[in-house]
């Protein structure tokens, strides 16, 4: 049971963790790993949803976030689509299509919706590393400016490029957030938390379980492909890997490693992740090796995530 | 025709491939409901090993050997430390586990070996054998006997021995095999074994024809698990089939269609056979009770 004030307070940490890090941060360097912290969250939080709350699995969400970043290099380019309108079709198309393959895929359960979900999101990164002629194949294409940068410096705002995107991408993670929190204690949240525990349980009491499920899988869709959109924008360049089965798996490992019922946990995770790589720069050629140990580590010793095991203990000893 | 033939011959060798690592798949399945994400490190271990083994001035089979026993070590060591400890985790975690474990492995193997494509002769050779306007390697008539071999020698197993029992009886129903005193933990340490071994030996076998370093685990693993599922998660035989097929689809589609999506095949099937029949090929329908 989610009170409201713990969802304020939920809102009011990450809203303050935003804006006081910069406070810390010794060079310009770190509003870039901010944004990108941000923007891994933002998807995060929408596997929250579809993993946490509805306790459904998906190893091909990448292929969301792959088709939510082509559209912001495409649809500029080809339809003369303002890069800000792209990020909405992203979303549209990226909703669409997860409501058109969800509905058999969401039968599936476990390690068949696993490998399935898998399928989806490998297909969707071998065409858009297929076909060169549309995407530019393996070494990816560039995208075109937001345009909204140069409108605040024209109003006398100056801000670098590293310092806007963590503005954007920490705005627009609140904004996620606050949805997710919202979905948690509504009928729908409700509904799909009760399929969580029992699917036989919850159609009993009239949940409509694959419409729920469904429910979910779009709403986690276009998180994915709206934090797609925001990595092509912010990074001017797009590859395939985007859409890659590391980057599934990477969304997943960050949702379960910071505790995968829990949005702030969502953003831990994303954070810890993202950062392992920037810290291992020196060590690079033990990165795998540490990501390897850590999602290994963290599943047996902390299997509910590292932010409700933490929680478990302090409130444990507070007693 | 001759065409034909080619294709068939190349798909079976592949497929061959896929299904041993199918076969691996369903014996870690079958006995802990476990998919084993790191199936694929294992064939990849198979050739690396044996590479740097008998770069070191082993003799083939020695170093073909050697590679077999310590990736079966590995499978062993898999289980008891990472599989084990998580006992009655979610399938999400366990998934995360083994992937892990895969990253891991692969991270180990970089540091340890290097990062270059690497191969040893072929066994007998590497005059093609023509057969009817085609040519086949005598590697692949390795890679198809030793699946043949493999598959036979697990039957045997599985149907003639008390311990091949035990697993069938632990994969069927886990306390009740240890109501009549089988070491299900036992059997769990014995598949991981018998799995590494299997996957470390297609790697021995297919590596004079495909190379081998230390990333192609991943996309093996993938179409192993596609395989398995093809002809039906927990049956070999469906892994047998399910893989010779994929090579096949795979093979005429690079002959035929497109180069390029070959690797798609392997998914566009999975996900056709999942929407159709849930269960694979051979599996049988499963119902919830609650």
């Amino acid at each position: 049971m989610m009170t409201a004030r713990r969802k304020w307070t939920q809102l009011a940490v990450l809203a303050l963790v935003i804006a006081l890090l910069p406070l810390f941060f010794p060079s310009g360097y770190y509003y870039r790993v901010g944004a990108l912290i941000f923007v891994n969250a933002l998807s995060v939080v929408g596997l929250v949803i579809l993993i946490g709350y509805a306790g459904q699995i998906s190893l091909g969400h990448a292929g969301f976030a792959g088709i939510g970043a082509y559209a912001c290099a495409l649809a500029p380019e080809h339809l003369g689509l303002h890069p800000g309108l792209a990020v909405i079709l992203g979303a549209v198309v990226s909703g669409i299509m997860a409501l058109l393959i969800g509905r058999p895929i969401l039968r599936l359960k476990g390690y068949y919706l696993a490998v399935a979900t898998l399928g989806f999101g490998i297909l969707v990164s071998m065409v858009l590393t297929n076909e060169r002629a549309l995407t530019g194949g393996p070494d990816g294409m560039s995208v075109e400016d937001l345009g909204l940068r140069a409108l605040l410096r024209d109003l006398g705002w100056r801000l670098s490029g590293g310092e806007f995107w963590y503005g954007v991408s920490g705005f627009v993670l609140l904004i996620g957030a606050w949805l997710a929190l919202n979905l948690f204690d509504s009928p729908t949240g409700r509904a799909m938390r009760a399929l969580h525990g029992s699917e036989v349980a919850a159609s009993t009491v009239g949940v409509d379980v694959a419409r729920q499920k469904l429910r979910a899988f779009v709403i986690s869709a276009v998180y994915a492909s709206v934090a797609g959109s925001l990595l092509a924008l912010q990074n001017g360049y797009i590859t395939p890997d985007v859409a890659g089965f590391m980057h599934s798996i990477e969304m997943v490992t960050m949702a379960v490693l910071g505790g995968v019922g829990s949005v702030l946990g969502a953003t831990l995770g994303a954070a810890i992740l993202t950062l392992l790589p920037q810290v291992l720069t020196v060590f690079a050629e033990y990165e795998q090796l540490v990501l390897g140990a850590v999602m290994i580590v963290v599943m047996i010793f902390l299997p509910q995530g590292l932010l409700p095991s933490i929680a478990r203990r302090i409130r444990g000893r507070g007693e | 025709m001759d065409a034909l033939l080619q294709f068939i011959f190349s798909g079976m060798t592949v497929g061959a491939v896929y299904a041993l690592v199918a076969l691996g798949f369903t014996i870690i399945y079958n006995a802990s409901d476990v998919v084993n994400f790191a199936q694929g490190e294992f064939v990849m271990l198979g050739g690396m090993i044996t590479v740097f083994a008998h770069q070191a001035g082993l003799p083939l089979p020695l170093a073909a050997v050697l590679a077999i026993l310590a990736t079966a070590a590995l499978g062993v060591a898999l289980n008891k430390l990472a599989i084990e400890p998580a006992r009655g985790a979610p399938v999400v975690s366990l998934i995360i586990i083994t992937i892990g474990a895969s990253i891991l492995i692969r991270g180990a193997t970089q540091l340890i070996f290097d990062k270059q494509l690497h191969r040893f002769p072929s066994f007998s050779g590497d005059d093609p054998i023509r057969v009817m306007g085609a040519t086949i390697l005598p590697q692949s008539l390795w890679v198809i006997g030793g699946a043949v071999a493999v598959f036979v020698a697990l039957w045997l197993f599985f149907t003639r021995t008390l311990t091949g029992k035990a697993v069938l009886a632990t994969a069927n129903n886990r306390v009740a095999a240890q109501l009549v005193g089988i070491n299900t933990g036992w059997v769990m340490t014995l598949s991981f074994g018998l799995s590494a071994a299997i996957g470390a030996l297609a790697g021995v076998l297919v590596t004079p024809i495909t190379l081998v370093s230390y990333d192609v685990g991943v996309a093996l693993a993938l179409k192993g698990f596609a395989a398995a599922m093809l002809g039906g998660m927990g049956n070999p035989k469906g892994a047998l089939l399910g893989g010779l097929l994929l090579g096949l689809l795979e093979a005429l589609t690079a002959g035929y269609l497109s180069s390029q999506y070959k690797d798609a095949v392997a998914f566009i099937v999975i996900l056709g056979v999942l929407f159709v029949m849930p269960q694979g090929i051979f599996g049988h329908k499963s119902t919830e009770r609650v």
